[in-house]
């Protein structure tokens, strides 16, 4: 299995390599040069030419290409022209605030979607199915920003229970465990709103997974052994009606570190959502550039991590 | 037909299935009886009941949608009246089931080794330990030749021969007194099929269980059988002996089911078959022969009116009296009386 893994990242370089050349290329074609932000009435465009010059903006695109691409191997995206610092630093930043944003909303995904798929594929077309049936049309029906904003004025505005925006609060000292338990705190609203959005298509999937893998043969076959039906649920039906949830894991998980860009800024949470659409709205090549490369990178992680989880989870899957 | 000598007896045995509001039985007033060390055939077409019948046995069917009526005896219990957890205690311990496809009947993620000795769990007390022997011994039994190394595999890793095997393991494991057997060489190759059955066979003499084979091949119970009931439209039309049955079958269904069997060394080229179809659950005749409707060159008057069984040679009983006045189409006459 290691020399799968080892073989499928090595794919990912040829991969990474086009993706890119296309990133390159595209960003190269949007309007405007990194200098057009430094224009201001005093400026003299005799300075702006020596900047592109110097800067290297009417070499050829490959040797462009060259320059970035080796700095990027070495971790550097250039500098941001808004922030002013570097891009990597500034992504990194953002990127633990998401990382962890994330986490906590795959945990609660998880821990509320696979009980009540379990229920509702259980006690098919009971009352308790119903409900949970309900309660996903319901959360599927609703967009983010209304959820996010419900939450944000019953929670953090009216009972002030939760802190409505930011990482942590000002004046707490990093490091200590009052620091990480205020980071946390401020995690939990913006990481319900996400859960309770993301379950639906969970619950719904594994449902009907339950539903089929009740008519099974090797349920059949577990019963005519005399398995009571509770260990068949548990040893039988819920090991495989589980498996295309494992699949889906990977992506969810690298999908959410690509961040939530309703959630981010209706919590006034600094991540990376948030940062794309500003880097964006403000024409901030050098960052956008370097997320969508991550993007793409998140991506090309998640299928591999998907494959390496269904071959662990299914032993009909085994890359050799 | 009761002896005390019987293991397993039905009495009038229906089982309905419930369409929209209407219950529609798909095995109706069924009566058998299985002996110690005696293989029994179930024959019929696809959609004569007899799968519903086997697992109307064991307790397997839909609880919701079935209505059960009749009796079935099995050690001094009527299994028509258990419930579920009753129903447990005696599912792999008394009685054994082989089910057709050994691929979808075995667990995907589990090992073999653990499927086997599942049932161990719930109805013997042997240790950890101790299953792990029982299970090699049973893979051993059932000819395995590598047991630890299969005890360890997935199904897929395995031969479908290797799996029904597998299958032969599990509904053994228990030392059941009855094995039914829902066809269980259909879904494998011939040269496997003739293995399994061999399998079969020896495992039957070694341990006198008594197998309930259920099978629409007519090879396979001419192979294995010592008794055979026919089955068609939820009904047993004729039950009889094996040797009686292929050398003295009387009703229209049997004769025609045996006239179908491609001959390797007849001139005739053409195959035989019966005409028309299985009638769907909904729409079966519920009175009268129900075989009328594919012999329609036989005289309406030739059925009896309300079709019962009758006995006419010693263990020979055939339902209905047309077969008095039957005789295969395109054949001159009447049948032999």
């Amino acid at each position: 299995m290691w020399k799968t893994i080892v073989r499928r990242t090595l794919l990912m370089i040829p991969q990474m390599f086009v993706l890119s050349l296309i990133i390159f290329i595209l960003a190269k074609q949007m309007p405007g040069d990194p200098f057009t932000g430094l224009i201001t009435p005093e400026t003299d465009p005799s300075r702006i030419e020596e900047l592109r010059i110097q800067s290297g903006f009417y070499d050829p695109w490959y040797v462009q290409y060259y320059h970035w691409i080796t700095n990027a191997f070495q971790g550097d995206f250039g500098q941001s022209y808004t922030y002013k610092i570097a891009v990597s630093t500034l992504i990194g930043e953002r990127a633990l605030n998401t990382f962890w944003l994330a986490l906590l909303s795959a945990v609660l995904v998880y821990a509320i979607a696979i009980p009540l798929g379990m229920i509702a594929g259980r006690k098919q077309d009971t009352l308790y199915d119903k409900s949970i049936t309900l309660y996903s049309f319901i959360s599927y029906a609703i967009p983010t920003f209304v959820l996010g904003l419900i939450f944000l004025y019953i929670f953090g505005y009216r009972l002030m229970w939760f802190p409505t925006s930011g990482t942590v609060d000002v004046g707490v000292e990093p490091g200590t465990l009052e620091y990480y338990w205020n980071r946390i705190y401020h995690l939990i609203l913006p990481a319900m709103t996400y859960a309770i959005l993301g379950t639906t298509t969970i619950i719904q999937y594994l449902r009907s997974e339950i539903i089929d893998a009740k008519t099974q043969d090797y349920v059949k076959t577990a019963r005519s052994k005399g398995v009571p039906m509770k260990r068949i649920y548990r040893r039988h039906i819920f090991r495989n009606s589980l498996l295309p949830i494992a699949a889906f894991l990977g992506f969810t998980i690298t999908g959410l570190l690509g961040g939530s860009i309703f959630i981010e800024t209706i919590f006034g949470f600094p991540g990376m959502g948030q940062l794309f659409i500003h880097s964006i709205t403000s024409r901030d090549y050098s960052v956008i550039t370097a997320l969508v490369m991550l993007y793409g990178f998140l991506a090309l992680l998640g299928s591999l991590l998907s494959d390496i989880i269904m071959s662990i989870v299914d032993p009909r899957i085994r890359i050799d | 037909m009761n002896t005390a000598n019987d293991l397993l007896t039905i009495r009038n045995l229906t089982t309905s299935f419930r369409i929209k509001e209407t219950y529609h039985a798909a095995v109706e007033d069924v009566s058998l009886s299985l002996k110690k060390n005696e293989v029994l055939a179930i024959v019929g077409e696809s959609g004569c009941g007899k799968s519903t019948l086997a697992t109307t046995i064991v307790g397997l069917h839909n609880e919701v949608n079935t209505k059960v009526t009749g009796e079935i005896h099995y050690n001094n219990q009527n299994l028509t009246q258990l419930n579920e957890q009753q129903f447990n205690r005696l599912r792999g311990n008394d009685i054994g089931f082989i089910f057709q496809d050994p691929l979808s009947a075995l667990n995907p993620l589990m090992r073999i080794g653990e499927q086997i000795a599942e049932g161990l769990v719930y109805h013997t007390k042997l240790s950890k330990q101790q299953r792990a022997e029982r299970v090699l011994e049973l893979l051993n039994q059932v000819g395995i030749s590598n047991p630890e190394r299969v005890a360890r595999q997935f199904p897929h890793q395995l031969s479908g021969g290797m799996r029904q095997r597998v299958m032969i393991a599990i509904a053994l494991s228990c030392k059941p007194s009855i094995l039914i057997a829902d066809e269980p060489t259909t879904a494998l190759d011939v040269t496997i099929q003739a293995q399994i059955l061999d399998l079969l066979k020896a495992l039957q003499s070694e341990t006198e269980t008594g197998i309930i084979l259920i099978t629409h091949d007519l090879g396979v119970v001419a192979e294995m059988a010592d008794r055979v009931a026919v089955m068609y439209a939820g009904e047993v039309v004729e039950e009889a002996p094996v040797q009686e049955l292929f050398k003295n079958a009387k009703h229209p269904y049997t004769r025609s089911l045996l006239n179908s069997i491609p001959q390797t060394h007849s001139e005739n080229e053409r195959l035989e078959v019966i005409q028309g179809m299985v009638p769907s659950l909904k729409n079966l005749p519920r009175e009268g022969c129900r075989f009328s409707a594919r012999i329609p060159w036989i005289d309406a008057s030739a059925h009896e009116r309300k079709p019962q069984l009758h006995e006419i040679a010693p263990g020979h009983f055939v339902r209905c009296t047309c077969w008095k006045h039957f005789h295969l189409e395109g054949e001159e006459g009447g049948g032999a009386v």
